[in-house]
């Protein structure tokens, strides 16, 4: 057991799957000799070679394009696109062709890649390095989306979309990166589509992901303390496949539910996860499904501005306790 | 009087009859099939798009006939031929086209996307240009793993003017891939003469130095010209030299779509090509190399045969059937996203 930062563990996770399969290779724009922009991927490069771990020009298209043609024939990379607002520089791979060769081609065209991707708020970057583009990616069938909020999460979920058959994307939060956690020795390996109960609790159910998990186990925390107040919060972590048997045994308990977003508001995941408690568990309910979202604007650079816009453990708090005192 | 040819030899035949009567039954069997789909849209059993290659069969046939096994193909939309060049049967093609079970993908894919793995036909991609980058990620292969296989990507004289063909040149060239580029230039992208709209006269060989690449351009409807720089470039390719950009100079006969009945030509110029028509020219060929009118004649009735016999197949096939709907969307074949 060690503690290990987010970022650390980007490369243990990275490494551990090199180290297993040969044909397990990694590219992106200054991943390899400078070990990436966040330096994320340090080290990688010195232990497995520079035919194994390639820097690749600007050239969104072409890496995502090559990544999936490596995958169609046989290897299984894992590429890198800086930040994930760049998706839209290269969204064709994204949209069309990873996603939807397997079906158009009845079940002939295989594509095992990873694409790790820098996303989320809090660096201070302004309105395109900035952006929680989780929604982008769920609303396209074919892929798989996963966005681990802790270092050990980081390895395991790493290592299972590396050894998934089907195109993940991967998506690390750039202000966890420099967060820790403990971390046990030798291989780890987790699930995709399986959502954990964090705290559990029985009055209230928050559902967060990545950067949203720990303001919701904070504000659990002062929930219970200053309020009285029992919220059991889980970490979705794989919005597709999606856990839903997680949220609805846990809003079948507590019968009500927040969801904690990052994303903007319009069409974010937490809009599809609240449908399907509507759906499905309705008369579980004792209250609205309240969503807590960062709002339909882009993001503004300025500190002050982007800690105002962002769900902040205090809003979470708010809203909570305004709802269940209602 | 016509003395049998030992004087393929004598007129220093590179290519020799096999294979020559192997080009020209490649583009015979792409010109019946390709306007079989054209008769067969007439008759409103080819649904939804159709790009035909009608004039542009030498360079799919002196690619696909210059290939090895285990080569991979990319081509576009406009891929019937580049399709049936490898190898895959025009049952199977005509089938995808008429949306029957019978098709390469049994209608799940569409004309526009064909694809046959198992004879190398990585697919066919409707998204202007977006197969270039895959091909160097296919070719990135080849070269981390030793595999002496090439990868060819076809694509047309409008897809130089797009983003993802400078990356995936630079790419390839900096990576030094076994891929080889191949624009058919057939002087229209869709509707508008690709003169308009490009700044250079050659709109992906005047490219090339960009790339450190050296200009080829040549006659597209030829196919031992296509034959030989072919071969060229994939020799090249294996011995690691990198990749190739090839320009062919082409024609197609048809619109660029079933939609399009092609009045933007100027008049004359459609008549002009025919006259270069790639199978009158590689007929006239296998004249002049002394190879009879027989074995012409035996492959034209093959042929004939052969995409007869596919149509009847199509119209008896069924539609697909409602259970591979939800097929192959993930990898263990349904297309669950949830518990």
């Amino acid at each position: 057991m060690a503690e290990l930062t987010y970022r650390d563990a980007v490369a243990r996770g990275i490494a551990q799957e090199m180290a297993r399969d040969p044909d397990v290779v990694f590219l992106g724009e200054d991943v390899a000799k400078a070990g990436g922009v966040f330096k994320a991927t340090v080290g990688l490069y010195e232990q497995f070679g520079p035919l194994r771990v390639r820097d690749t020009p600007i050239s969104e298209q072409a890496i995502l394009g090559a990544a999936m043609g490596a995958a169609m024939t046989g290897l299984k990379p894992i590429a890198e696109i800086m930040f994930s607002d760049f998706f839209a520089v290269c969204f064709d791979y994204i949209a069309n062709e990873v996603p939807k060769s397997r079906y158009m081609t009845n079940g002939q065209t295989k594509c095992p890649l990873v694409v790790r991707t820098g996303n989320g708020a809090g660096s201070r970057f302004g309105a395109q390095h900035s952006q929680s583009v989780e929604n982008w990616c769920m609303m396209i069938p074919g892929l798989k989306v996963v966005a681990p909020s802790s270092p050990v999460d980081v390895i395991g979920l790493l290592a299972a979309a590396v050894r998934d058959p089907d195109p993940v994307i991967f998506l690390e939060h750039k202000s966890l990166y420099g967060t820790k956690g403990e971390v046990p020795d030798g291989e780890i390996l987790d699930k995709l589509g399986t959502a954990k109960i964090l705290r559990p609790g029985k009055d209230a159910t928050i559902i967060a992901l990545a950067l949203m998990v720990p303001r919701a186990l904070q504000a659990a925390e002062r929930l219970a303390i200053e309020h009285g107040i029992d919220c059991e919060v889980i970490d979705v972590r794989s919005l597709i496949p999606l856990d839903t048997q997680t949220i609805l045994g846990s809003v079948a308990k507590t019968h009500h539910c927040f969801s904690v977003e990052e994303n903007p508001r319009l069409c974010g995941w937490g809009a599809e996860i609240m449908s399907i408690i509507a759906d499905e568990a309705f008369y579980d309910l004792d209250g609205p499904l309240v969503r807590i979202t960062t709002p339909h604007i882009p993001l503004p650079a300025a500190d002050i501005l982007e800690d105002a816009i962002l769900p902040t453990v205090d809003r979470i708090v708010d809203r909570v306790r305004r709802t269940l005192k209602a | 009087m016509s003395k049998k040819p030992t004087s393929a030899a004598a007129l220093n035949d590179d290519i020799g009859e096999e294979t020559r009567l192997e080009l020209y039954r490649s583009q015979v069997n792409i010109r019946e099939a390709e306007q079989r789909a054209f008769d067969l849209f007439l008759q409103n059993l080819v649904k939804g798009t159709s790009h035909l290659s009608l004039g542009q069969e030498a360079v799919a046939a002196g690619f696909a006939v210059a290939m090895k096994k285990g080569d991979l193909s990319f081509c576009t939309y406009r891929g019937h031929a580049h399709t049936l060049a490898r190898g895959v049967p025009v049952e199977k093609v005509l089938g995808e086209l008429m949306q029957r079970d019978n098709g390469l993908m049994r209608g799940k894919g569409g004309s526009m996307h064909l694809t046959s793995e198992e004879h190398g036909v990585m697919g066919s991609y409707a998204i202007i240009g977006a197969h270039l980058p895959i091909a160097c990620g296919a070719a990135w292969r080849a070269q981390y793993k030793g595999h002496s296989d090439v990868t060819t990507c076809f694509f047309g004289d409008g897809t130089t003017n797009i983003g993802a063909f400078h990356e995936a040149l630079n790419f390839a060239a900096v990576w030094k891939l076994p891929v080889i580029f191949v624009c058919e230039n057939n002087l229209y992208m869709e509707y508008t003469p690709i003169s308009e709209v490009t700044a250079v006269e050659h709109p992906a060989a005047d490219r090339a130095s960009a790339y450190g690449l050296e200009r080829i351009v040549i006659d597209g409807n030829d196919a031992d010209v296509v034959y030989r720089t072919a071969m060229k470039a994939y020799e090249k390719a294996r011995a690691g030299g990198g990749p190739s950009l090839i320009e062919c100079m082409t024609y197609r006969h048809s619109g660029h779509s079933r939609a399009d009945p092609a009045k933007y030509r100027p008049e004359g110029e459609l008549e002009r090509w025919k006259e270069r028509d790639p199978i009158k020219i590689y007929r006239e060929r296998l004249k002049q190399f002394g190879i009879g009118d027989d074995a012409v004649a035996k492959i034209d009735a093959d042929i004939k045969r052969i995409v007869d016999e596919a149509t009847e197949a199509c119209k008896a096939s069924p539609n697909p059937p409602m259970d591979i709907l939800t097929t192959d969307v993930y990898a263990d074949g349904g297309w669950a996203w949830r518990n």
